[in-house]
This record gives C-alpha cells, sequence and structure tokens, in this order.
C-alpha cells in the first residue's frame, strides 16, 4: 500500500516536471515559442524523437557499443584492481613504494587522458575501454586492498587454527572479505565504467551514446541532445538494476539493512 | 642471549622423551611481554601449567589477567618471550596443530552457511567434499541444528553461532580443546545449556581442555582443576584446585552441592584480593589516563 503511493507521487513529480516544460515551451510565456523551443525543445517532440530512434532501429547499434565497451572496461578495471589489490595487500614493502605514485594517478582527471588514448589506441572502441579502465581501476583496487587488510583478525586466527594453509586461507577467508569490498562499490565501479564509455565517444568516436549526443550538440538540435540524455538514462537505470539483482544473488550471505546484524 | 639459547636446548633434551604419558600442554617458565623498549608491558610470568590427557582445566582471574594470552600460547598464536610449550611431550614449533581453539568472539566465516562453515574445517585434512558434509551434517545434528544447517551467521542466534563454532572445532577431532570465555557474551539460560551441551560431548571423547573464564561457578561446574591467577600486568598462577564432585554433572544442579560451595568459598578466598586488586588497578589507571 506504502509502495504503491510512493510509486505515485514518483510518477506525479515527473509529470509535473514535463507538464511544466512543455506549457512553458508551446506557449509564448517567458519568451516566444520559437526561441523557447530552440532552447529546450518540447517534451513531446523529445519522445518523438526517442521513438523514431527505436523505431527505425539506428540506436540499437549505437546502444550495443557503449554497452560492449562499459563491459570490457569494468571487466578489465576490475581485474587489474583485484590483482593488484592482492598484491599489494599481501606485500606490505610493495604497497609503501608505490603509494605516492597511486595516489598521484588516482588524483589525476581521467578525462585529460581522453586525447592520449585516443592517440595510442584510435577512435575505435579500445580508448573508450582504456578511459574507463583507468576509472574502474582504483575504485575496485582500493576497495579490495581494504577487504584484504581488514579481514577480521579473530576470523583469520580461527581458520589458521582449523589448519588451513595459506593457499586455502586466500580461497575461504581473503577473497570472499575482499569480494564484499568490491560488490560494495559495484555501483559506483558500474557507474564509471559507462561514465568513461560515454564520455569517450563524446571526445572522439564514430558511434554510440556519447557520439550521437555529440553529433546533436554539433548542429544545435536541442531535441537530439535531450532524446540521446533520456536514452542514457533509462540506460543507467537498466544497469543498475541489473547490477542490484547480480550483488543480491552473490551476497546472500550479508544482513539486510532492515536485520539489525549484530557483530 | 646466548646463554638463553643454551638454556632452551638443554631443557628441549629433557622434554624430547614423547610417550604417551606426557602432559598434552606443558607452560613451563613462561613470560610473555608486549611491546618494546621502554613500553614494555608483562602480561604474565613465571607461569607453570600442565595439563594431562583428558583432564579438564578451567583457569580463572581477574579481567586483564592474561588468561587469553595464556591460551594464545598454546595455540601457538602467540610466542612466548621466555619459557617452553610443549605439546605431548614436544616443543610446540609453530601454530599447534594437535589443538582446536573456540574463541570468545564470533569466528565463524559471515559468508559461510552453518554447514559449510563446519564442512571446511576438513579441508585441510584432505576429507572429500562429499564426506565433509556428511559428516558435518551429523555434527550438527549433535550440537541441536539440524535444521539450521543452511542459514548463514547472521540468521542464527548468538548460542547457535556457539554451537556451530563448537561442531567446527570438534569435527576435526583435536587432541586438545582451547577454550576463551566461548559463553561469555551469552545469556545466562543459554551459558548453562552450552555448558551442559560441552560436558556432554566432551564426556563421549574426553580430550585435555584448558577453558578460560571469569565465571568461577561455571569454571567449578565445568572443570577437574581449577587454576586461579593474580591480577595482571605481570599476573601469574596463585593457586590450583582440585574440583572432585562426581561426573556426570549438570552444570545447574551441581550448583546446589554443599561440596560445590566449599570449593567455591575455598577458592574465592584466594581469588577476591586478586579482583580487588584488578579493580583498584582500574581506577588508578583510569586516574592516570585522565591526568
Amino acid at each position: 500500500m506504502r509502495r504503491a503511493r510512493l510509486l505515485l507521487l514518483q510518477i506525479a513529480v515527473g509529470l509535473a516536471f514535463l507538464l511544466i516544460w512543455h506549457v512553458l515551451t508551446v506557449y509564448p510565456i517567458l519568451a516566444p515559442t520559437r526561441q523557447a523551443q530552440f532552447f529546450f525543445s518540447t517534451p513531446l517532440d523529445v519522445l518523438a524523437r526517442v521513438w523514431k530512434e527505436f523505431a527505425s532501429g539506428e540506436i540499437w547499434r549505437h546502444l550495443g557499443i557503449t554497452l560492449l565497451e562499459t563491459v570490457l572496461a569494468f571487466a578489465f578495471g576490475a581485474a587489474g584492481g583485484i590483482l593488484f589489490g592482492f598484491l599489494f595487500a599481501r606485500r606490505e614493502l610493495l604497497a609503501a613504494v608505490f603509494d605516492p605514485y597511486i595516489k598521484a594517478a588516482n588524483a589525476l582527471p581521467r578525462v585529460v587522458l581522453a586525447p592520449i588514448f585516443a592517440l595510442w589506441f584510435g577512435l575505435g572502441i579500445w580508448s573508450k575501454v582504456a578511459l574507463g579502465f583507468t576509472l574502474v581501476f582504483f575504485i575496485v583496487f582500493f576497495n579490495v586492498y581494504q577487504g584484504v587488510r581488514e579481514v577480521s583478525p579473530v576470523v583469520l586466527s580461527n581458520a589458521r587454527m582449523l589448519g588451513m594453509n595459506e593457499r586455502q586461507l586466500l580461497r575461504h577467508v581473503y577473497w570472499p572479505s575482499a569480494l564484499t569490498w568490491m560488490f560494495s562499490s559495484l555501483h559506483t565501479s558500474v557507474g564509471f565504467a559507462l561514465v568513461g564509455a560515454v564520455v569517450g565517444e563524446y571526445l572522439g568516436s564514430s558511434a554510440g551514446l556519447g557520439y550521437k549526443i555529440h553529433e546533436a550538440e554539433s548542429v544545435f538540435d536541442v531535441t537530439g541532445v535531450f532524446a540521446g540524455m533520456v536514452i542514457l538514462s533509462v540506460f543507467v537505470i537498466l544497469i543498475d538494476l541489473a547490477v542490484t539483482l547480480i550483488e543480491r544473488r552473490l551476497l546472500v550471505w550479508r544482513p539486510g539493512p532492515s536485520t539489525n546484524g549484530q557483530a | 642471549m646466548a646463554r638463553s639459547a643454551v638454556d632452551r636446548r638443554g631443557k628441549r633434551r629433557t622434554l624430547m622423551p614423547a610417550d604417551q604419558s606426557a602432559p598434552a600442554v606443558l607452560l613451563r617458565n613462561v613470560a610473555i611481554t608486549f611491546g618494546a623498549g621502554s613500553e614494555v608491558y608483562t602480561a604474565v610470568r613465571a607461569i607453570d601449567l600442565e595439563a594431562r590427557p583428558g583432564e579438564f582445566i578451567a583457569i580463572v582471574g581477574p579481567t586483564g589477567c592474561g588468561k587469553s594470552t595464556l591460551l594464545n600460547a598454546s595455540a601457538g598464536l602467540l610466542k612466548p618471550s621466555e619459557g617452553q610449550v610443549a605439546i605431548f611431550g614436544e616443543p610446540l614449533p609453530g601454530l599447534n596443530k594437535r589443538a582446536g581453539y573456540l574463541f570468545q568472539q564470533d569466528a565463524l566465516m559471515p559468508w559461510k552457511t552453518a554447514l559449510q562453515n563446519v564442512a571446511v574445517a576438513l579441508e585441510p585434512q584432505g576429507v572429500s567434499r562429499g564426506e565433509a558434509e556428511t559428516r558435518s551434517r551429523a555434527w550438527l545434528r549433535r550440537v541441536g541444528l539440524a535444521a539450521f544447517v543452511d542459514r548463514y551467521p547472521h540468521m542464527l542466534s548468538g548460542g547457535q553461532r556457539k554451537r556451530v563454532a563448537l561442531a567446527q572445532m570438534l569435527i576435526r577431532d583435536p587432541e586438545i580443546l582451547l577454550m576463551d570465555e566461548p559463553f561469555g557474551p551469552l545469556d545466562a539460560q543459554t551459558r548453562q545449556i552450552m555448558g551442559n551441551l560441552l560436558l556432554d560431548l566432551w564426556a563421549a571423547n574426553r580430550k585435555a581442555v584448558l577453558f578460560v573464564t571469569h565465571d568461577l561457578e561455571e569454571a567449578i561446574a565445568l572443570a577437574d582443576r581449577v587454576v586461579v591467577m593474580s591480577a595482571g600486568p605481570a599476573a601469574r598462577i596463585i593457586g590450583e584446585f582440585p574440583v572432585s564432585l562426581p561426573r556426570p554433572r549438570d552444570i545447574a544442579e551441581v550448583r546446589l552441592e554443599p561440596a560445590f560451595h566449599h570449593i567455591h568459598k575455598e577458592i574465592w578466598a584466594s581469588l577476591r584480593t586478586e579482583v580487588q586488586k584488578a579493580y583498584a588497578q582500574g581506577e588508578f589507571d583510569a586516574g592516570e589516563g585522565a591526568a
């Protein structure tokens, strides 16, 4: 009952926003309609454009490419982050030596790397994957590092008293602990993989959602820009939903936020 | 330095003959210090303790007296700064592979179900997964958790988690059981039930037990011998009291017997001054910290 009411209110906010947008752009209230529509388009035009994109089937190719870049960026970034996170957490010296360099690399705004990656990897998907990688890698790296370092000492002692060797400790204690930390940042890191892909496309490419938006912007096609943004938002929500489902499956052992889990 | 090495070798030779009558755990002149330089803190010193195979020993003492430190030394989790630890007559080289340890805190792997937590204890012994699962189910039934095998630790109560930990420790059939205030966080009724469960399981398969507790009544009800420690720092053993109450015992009923009261009175007489000392020290430390 409460959920239904909440949903109703959420829809009402969206409709109100669309209604105000519609009224202000279709009727000459704040500015002449032609001028208002040049800058802001109208909700119906945007929806019509979105419909056209899907109806013509043209958009699927772009969506597919962006999705592929996102998935690849996440996969490589997560794999690298896990590998180095484990390595650095288990080798004190390595972590200490590389600490300032990792901090410096992570502090760098990744957007400035985009042209370099375009130069190195070309205008195809790999320059976008590289950009997403640099974003995902550090998030996963720091979380896995933390996860391995902060394994509960009691759980670790207990496992050692059960006679586990280094390999078994890795498998039954360090690895699950690191995964928990990684999954706690899954939404952020998948989001960043997508940001990497779209920003990369925006700065130089011939396909993808970022490219579509950039193309529309370059001819002042505001309707096209907004249509691209609508498609992008829906795309993000769907990916986030998929992540939530995966997370729920993999972290069944974790106490839910409502059940007061005592440590 | 060189001198102590010679000492150690000399002692080791006397410990070498590993026969069946050797004590399961032998601590000889053990001292354990933490820190270095001017910050050295001596937890325990001059500890001589012997646990024969099949003997149930309870160690009591005021809080912060280093009872757990002794267990960790017997488990090989801590290396004593002085003295020797011998397990069945042999010096302990690293981790004590013949001992099981029941921790005070939750030590189960939260990402494994009760069944997986118990079954994983058999993996280091090379038991196949199928057999490990069958045996784990049997053990969980013995500790009364047949209906909870697929629950994760956070879905179990504190007492149930302790039962899983108990099964996890006992399924490996260790020859020495080290328990560090295992029932400390539980409520009074659950503690009694767990105590009786422990006694039942122990009676079926007698092992040497070192059971640390701050609860004197629990110590007497469970043990064959109660070891009393002084207040820390530099705590030592100030008394050993045999408990000749007949077995099998019921934790709740044994407390009503006159002999129980007699032993309790005797031990408490020596423990009381130490508890007061520890308490006074706590006050002093707190005052110092605030200054």
